[in-house]
């Protein structure tokens, strides 16, 4: 079967967090690595603040754009609790990736629900590798918070086994120049938290 | 040369390759990037946004009729609007290939309702196309035209959210030569009145003969002959699922499947043990299978609603293999059972929301359509009563408010769904001496699918400046005469002008007017803070609903990092607790 060899990614986050820049900054690398690439997005409602999902398949033959249950190597996420909502998609020894930063939902603000207070020790159980770290601070100590989401791609391209030039070559394609530097500091810092 | 695309993307490119001169459609998720993409080679294709799809359709109609080569785009409901002239142009037929987009949406991601496109093909008896993914997606354009123009028939290119939204490699081909518009007068042709109506009649019935033929022989269907034990007819983008989870099975991919292939679907089922039919939404091949006398399974093993996925096929296989379908799942954690749910919801600084909050004083029923401000509808706003569909906002108003409904009725509708159609409902207010009142939440732009111009933005697809439609002077002209606009930032005000309207004996119109945020991309001001000393929580900003305000048991906080300065939840604070400045006792 072709699931063996085809990697899957899993970004998740709250509409406007950045999340499809981290998708096509994933798929740039991996096509630029010579591989079959599908990619998976939502468009419309759901990015109005919703809970936001893109996927990344990449391989030597991708016939399913969607991630299946339990599959994904990586599970990148860029707001707390959103990792524990995405869980599934997680093969049980795949790596997650979490921003610790908090996005607290209308939900939980008008009194429907609320927003769980130990969401770090929930994502220490439920995730045996975890890099849990403040994508936001880490941004912005590099000079915009806003990059945050690359933070959290350097840190998720230590389970992906792509060359680190493909990488490089893929922030270039997908951001603005004056931003390159900020973004490929971003990366680099995510990949040594990680390490 | 390759590039990754998205569906929309691919259908784009080949509609540049194919050679069309004329593109047309309305926004809607998730068809709007096609049209996008193609505004990209505006040099050499016309395109517009037209104000609905029964008008895309006809702009497009006109074209093809004069021998261009000519598109139109939409989402599933859209093609409802157009279905006018869709029907009787497959009686007219094509002269330039004449092919309608339109992008269902299995498992309503951005829709109101989930319907199956390829009724529209069987009901007007025309080909529908529907690609697997990016690289067929392009290519099938190219042969949609081909067969619209060789079998004088309209055709339908059909995608689904995930085949439209999903990214792949496509290569990339040269643009074909256009054809020059000539159109060659000949009205027994193009003209439908009975006597020669009735003739394309029969033409119709014949090409559908034909047709099914030609599909059969078609390089959109191919059998892939693998274990003939067990034989699985893949429609669409059902086919990537099924090469993941039935690696082994032979399958009959198709992607043309109506008029149906039937040679090419006896010769498959002759040659295998068992026939499954895996299908996006509704079971039309396999009830057709069924009526060719071939035993198969289809919707009894494959669910009928919400989208296909590999994890929906492998309880598929599960359940074919006697196994439990259920035992494939993660199970579920207790760390992530009481998660709360994160729904969309209006943006920070959007300037709906000071409408909405202005209506929640009022105990008046409110007829809501579709757009952002559908998102009215959630705590705490809580302010949309019904939506049904574009333009419903102001006619449903006034039928309530003819049935005898004793509270007011207040319909809601954005500026692109108002030139789309709300024109018309309001017509027949003012006409019919309805008391009404209709408000226009008017954020200059299509912001729901992501910004597009409308005849009001005063700009067009191809980036021309052009004649900005007055949403208030066509409100006089159809006989409203209490129109009003209001800045909707102005909370005190917009409640005022609702006020008053409201309480008016006969119909009104109210504008409230200004441009998304998001769009303009611009600050509406400084952020503001809350000084916890001076906030008693009392919850008038955290009715606003508003993503920046954050509460919970200790306190109420304003997100910096979302807030965007629009100054309502200043404005609603009694106790002046919320002020511009820096980190005024926030954290």
């Amino acid at each position: 079967m072709s699931e063996a060899q085809t990697a899957s990614v899993v970004l998740v986050g709250v509409g406007g967090q950045g999340v499809l820049l981290a998708s096509e900054i994933t798929a740039r690398a991996a096509i630029l690595a010579g591989h079959q690439v599908k990619t998976n997005e939502v468009h419309g409602m759901a990015q109005r603040g919703g809970s936001v999902i893109a996927q990344v398949r990449f391989g030597p033959e991708v016939h399913s754009p969607l991630v299946e249950q339990g599959t994904a190597r990586v599970l990148g996420s860029l707001e707390r609790i959103e990792a524990l909502r995405y869980r599934p998609y997680l093969a049980p020894d795949g790596l997650a990736v979490v921003s610790s930063q908090m996005i607290v939902p209308t939900t939980v603000s008008t009194g429907q629900a609320t927003y769980p207070a130990d969401a770090e020790a929930r994502l220490r159980r439920v995730f045996p590798r975890l890099v849990y770290v403040d994508g936001v601070a880490e941004a912005r100590a590099l000079g915009d918070s806003r990059a945050a989401n690359i933070v959290v791609l350097g840190a998720m391209s230590l389970a992906l086994d792509l060359p680190m030039q493909c990488w490089e070559e893929a922030i270039k394609g997908s951001v603005k120049t004056r931003l390159l530097e900020l973004n490929l500091k971003a990366f680099q810092r995510g990949r040594e938290l990680a390490e | 040369m390759t590039e990754l695309l998205s569906g929309n993307e691919a259908i784009a490119r080949g509609i540049y390759e194919a050679g069309v001169t004329v593109a047309t459609g309305y926004p809607g998720t998730p068809s709007t990037e096609i049209l996008e993409a193609v505004s990209r080679h505006k040099d050499e294709i016309y395109c517009e946004w037209s104000p609905n799809e029964k008008v895309a359709f006809e702009v497009a109609a006109g074209a093809a009729l004069a021998g261009a080569r000519a598109i139109c785009t939409m989402k599933h409901v859209g093609l409802n609007v157009a279905a006018d002239p869709l029907m009787t142009l497959s009686y007219i037929g094509t002269v330039g290939g004449f092919v309608a987009c339109v992008a269902d949406d299995p498992g309503q991601h951005s829709s109101q309702n989930e319907q199956d496109t390829r009724h529209y093909a069987r009901f007007a008896k025309i080909p529908v196309f529907e690609p697997a993914d990016s690289q067929e997606a392009k290519e099938l354009v190219g042969l949609a035209l081909e067969i619209s123009e060789r079998f004088d028939t309209p055709a339908i290119l059909r995608t689904t959210t995930r085949v439209s939204h999903s990214r792949g490699l496509v290569e990339l081909g040269e643009r074909q030569g256009a054809r020059a518009a000539a159109f060659e007068r000949n009205p027994p042709r193009y003209v439908p009145i009975p006597i020669w109506g009735r003739k394309m009649r029969v033409k119709v019935e014949e090409r559908l003969g034909r047709l099914a033929e030609e599909a059969s022989r078609s390089p959109a269907n191919r059998i892939e002959w693998r274990d003939r034990n067990l034989g699985i007819v893949a429609v669409g983008i059902a086919y990537s699922f099924v090469r993941e989870v039935f690696p082994e099975a032979s399958v009959l991919k198709l992607s043309w499947c109506y008029p149906f292939p039937d040679a090419l679907l006896k010769e498959f089922a002759a040659g295998v043990e068992r026939v499954l039919v895996v299908e996006e939404l509704d079971d039309i091949v396999e009830e057709h299978l069924r009526s060719l006398g071939v035993p198969c399974q289809g919707k009894g093993l494959v669910p009928r609603i919400g989208e296909l996925s590999t994890d929906r096929l492998r309880e598929t296989r599960a359940k074919m293999e006697g196994r439990d379908p259920e035992a494939g799942r993660m199970p579920p954690v207790p760390e992530a059972a009481d998660l709360p749910a994160r729904p969309p919801v209006l943006c920070p600084g959007c300037p709906h929301r000071g409408v909405f909050h202005g209506l929640g004083k009022r105990d008046v029923v409110v007829t809501g359509d579709i757009g952002c401000y559908s998102l009215g509808v959630f705590p705490p706003l809580n302010r949309t009563d019904t939506i049904l569909c574009m333009g419903a906002g102001v006619t449903m108003a006034h039928g309530m408010d003819k049935a005898g409904e004793p509270r007011k009725v207040v319909g809601i509708v954005g500026d692109s769904t108002f030139f789309h159609s709300g024109i018309t409902g309001l017509l027949d207010v003012a006409y019919n001496r309805g008391s009404s009142t209709i408000i226009v939440v008017d954020n200059r732009t299509t912001a729901m699918t992501g910004h597009q111009d409308h005849p009001g933005t005063g700009r067009t697809l191809m980036g021309e400046a052009t004649v900005e439609a007055s949403i208030e002077d066509i409100g006089r002209a159809c006989g409203i005469r209490r129109v009003a606009t209001v800045d909707p930032y102005d909370l005190k005000e917009t409640a005022r002008v609702l006020a008053a309207e409201i309480d008016a004996e006969e119909p009104s119109l109210i504008v409230s007017r200004a441009p998304c945020p998001l769009h303009t991309r611009s600050r509406l001001g400084p952020p503001r803070f809350i000084d916890r000393d001076a906030c008693v929580q009392c919850g008038n900003c955290v009715k606003l609903g508003c993503p920046a305000i954050e509460s919970d048991d200790e306190s109420v906080r304003i997100n910096e990092l979302l807030c965007s300065g629009c100054g309502m939840c200043e404005q609603v604070c009694k106790l002046d607790a919320i002020q511009v400045g820096e980190g005024a006792g926030d954290e």
